[in-house]
């Protein structure tokens, strides 16, 4: 009962689906325990972020039907917000705050403008103008470079209790030191968990229906009663806030803001991936996609300089699986997944069970 | 200034004055191509007129789209099925109440602890004797149970004028008598103003209290059915056998 309230009644209505989201949730929620050192711990924090800002993007896409290019605008914008007022201002909690608020403000007013200007021309067209508005505004912050650091973008502190100097408590528990560092991952994992709960109670709230229904047939949703253009633009609005919050933390997590690690287009084709990959519709896909993908981007190519090492004796192969190539096997993953999974691994996943 | 729409060129429907009243069953006739389902859509607000102007209880209505119209009360059903196609039959007339009881904002609620939406909801399929496919999805029903869903839908929007656009089109014979039962009980009801373009002649006949005829989008009879049934201009008109341009 209590689990049906947390989890909106959305449960994932698949035992195999259900095992692996405990298996995200318990490796990312004792994370800084079972896998130490710096780099696993940075993979863990990626991923909460990313199933944060998949999720937010997957309202859009997967719920809504609106494909728009200018997600990473919002998540950029949350993380210049914060980095900045913090470079600025210096490492306080006010200026946290201040920075996100005004982070807040400038995505919604942004996403405000985009929406009741854009949303009511053919899907298509939305597509282009997000991708122009979001082009210019990656311009913008790397043209700015006074205020912004340009490409090199800006590095500042963040307050005390997240330094990675800072100790809780002087012993250590488990072997892991209570440090800044450790705090701060705890601050991006239980605020991506609320922020998560909180978008799966949206999607299954009357107005996140109403949603479902305009993806199917905006029309027919319009002569229900449904003024789609506002329905539409709120969904805008809700998922931008959540993606700058998401870029917030990122900036809190990463003590730099930068055009590569918020702004890029790249990024954007990773959430887009990561949503397809997961299933679209569902937001568990974006957790089960986001661990995923983040996990191949960081570990794939280890994995393959192992593989290749192991397999010098033979000529093609070795050279097949060199490091380098991590990319090229990344793309055939992503065909294959799109081909034999349309639904997403989500889908599949529950359709095994209904067979 | 009779309601006008045209493409480019064309004039689908021409200067067309009409007005409907409550507690009476208005069936609009023509062949095919006359422009009924155009007149439709210029009253119930999917397409914005060229000219003239749409009044309700004597309130201009004519700049409000389609979603702001279905508020005020006037209902469509339309004559392309036109459903949810992913989504289940009770999803489908769950929305239509949903709306009705003003929850579409509601953000933070769970939709299924509004069980009264769903009870209502249940009741519409119950009337249109769809209560039993519930759980199915919309587009895996057979054509004549689609046309069901389709006036349950309209049902459940609860409005003031209720629009068919041939609400029996495609039904198999025995299901007929089920959609024709509702909208002579929804007339029994007094209140309620109903418009239907209906092209089965006994069915106009049984139930309609006024005709109006339309060809090539000019309004060419309007009155008691015996009367503008046998009028020399609606059997050409109507059965398509002359051309009557300027009326």
């Amino acid at each position: 009962m209590m689990l049906t309230r947390i989890l909106s009644g959305d449960f994932p209505r698949s035992r195999i689906l259900a095992l692996s989201l405990l298996i995200v949730l318990a490796g990312l929620a004792l994370a800084p325990f079972l896998f130490p050192g710096a780099r696993a711990l940075n993979v863990a924090a990626t991923i909460c972020i990313f199933i944060l800002l998949v999720a937010s993007y997957d309202l859009l896409l997967g719920y809504t039907g609106i494909v728009s290019f200018a997600h990473t605008m919002f998540y950029g914008i949350g993380a210049y917000g914060v980095g900045l007022s913090l470079y600025k201002v210096g490492p306080t909690w006010g200026a946290v705050f201040m920075g996100l608020t005004i982070a807040v403000i400038v995505s919604l007013a942004l996403a405000l403008v985009i929406g009741l200007f854009s949303l009511r021309v053919k899907a298509i067209f939305y597509a282009m103008i997000t991708l122009a508005v979001a082009s210019a505004f990656a311009v913008l912050a790397s043209q700015l470079s006074d205020f912004t650091g340009g490409e090199d973008g800006r590095t500042f502190s963040v307050p005390e209790v997240l330094r990675p100097g800072f100790r809780l408590i002087e012993a250590e528990v488990f072997g892991t030191a209570i440090n800044g560092k450790l705090i701060t991952y705890y601050l991006v994992f239980f605020t991506a968990l609320a922020l998560f709960l909180l978008l799966l109670r949206v999607v299954n709230s009357p107005f996140g229906r109403v949603l479902q229904a305009i993806r199917e047939n905006d029309f027919r949703a319009e002569a229900l009663g449904y003024r789609t253009v506002v329905y539409r633009t709120l969904a805008n609005c809700l998922s931008a806030v959540t993606a700058t919050l998401a870029g917030a933390l990122m900036a809190l997590w990463l003590r730099y803001a930068g055009p590569q690690t918020t702004l890029s287009f790249t990024i954007m084709m990773d959430i887009l991936l990561i949503v397809v990959i997961g299933g679209m519709g569902t937001l568990y896909g974006a957790a089960i996609g986001s661990a995923l993908f983040i996990l191949a981007q960081n570990y794939l190519q280890a994995l393959m300089r192992q593989a290749s090492d192991g397999l010098t004796a033979v000529p093609v192969l070795a050279n097949l699986l060199h490091p380098d190539r991590w990319l090229l096997w990344l793309g055939v993953l992503f065909v294959l997944s799109v081909y034999y999974f349309p639904t997403g691994i989500v889908g599949k996943l529950r359709n095994l069970k209904r067979s | 200034m009779g309601l006008t729409i045209r493409f480019g060129g064309h004039v689908a429907v021409n200067n067309v004055s009409a007005e409907f009243s409550p507690g009476t069953l208005t069936a609009i006739v023509g062949p095919n191509g006359a422009g009924k389902t155009t007149y439709f859509n210029l009253i119930s607000g999917q397409l914005p007129a060229s000219s003239g102007s749409v009044k309700l209880y004597g309130e201009e209505v004519t700049h409000l789209g389609a979603a702001q119209r279905t508020r005020r009360g006037i209902g469509r059903a339309f004559q392309l099925t036109n459903l949810f196609p992913n989504l289940t039959v009770l999803e489908n007339v769950r929305l239509a109440v949903q709306n009705r009881a003003g929850l579409g904002l509601n953000i933070l609620s769970l939709w299924s602890d509004h069980v009264e939406v769903i009870e209502k909801a249940e009741h519409f399929l119950h009337r249109v004797a769809l209560g039993d496919r519930r759980d199915e999805i919309a587009s895996a029903l057979p054509h004549g149970d689609k046309r069901k869903l389709e006036v349950a839908i309209l049902l459940a929007l609860e409005p003031d004028i209720f629009m068919f656009d041939e609400p029996t089109a495609g039904m198999s014979a025995d299901e007929v008598p089920v959609v024709l039962e509702l909208i002579h009980q929804m007339k029994e009801q007094g209140d309620k103003t109903i418009l239907l373009v209906e092209h089965k002649m006994d069915v106009v006949r049984s139930l309609a209290d006024r005709i109006i005829v339309l060809h090539n989008g000019y309004l060419v009879a309007d009155g008691d059915p015996a009367e503008v049934m046998g009028s020399p201009i609606v059997q050409e008109a109507y059965l398509g056998m002359g051309v009557a341009d300027n009326v």
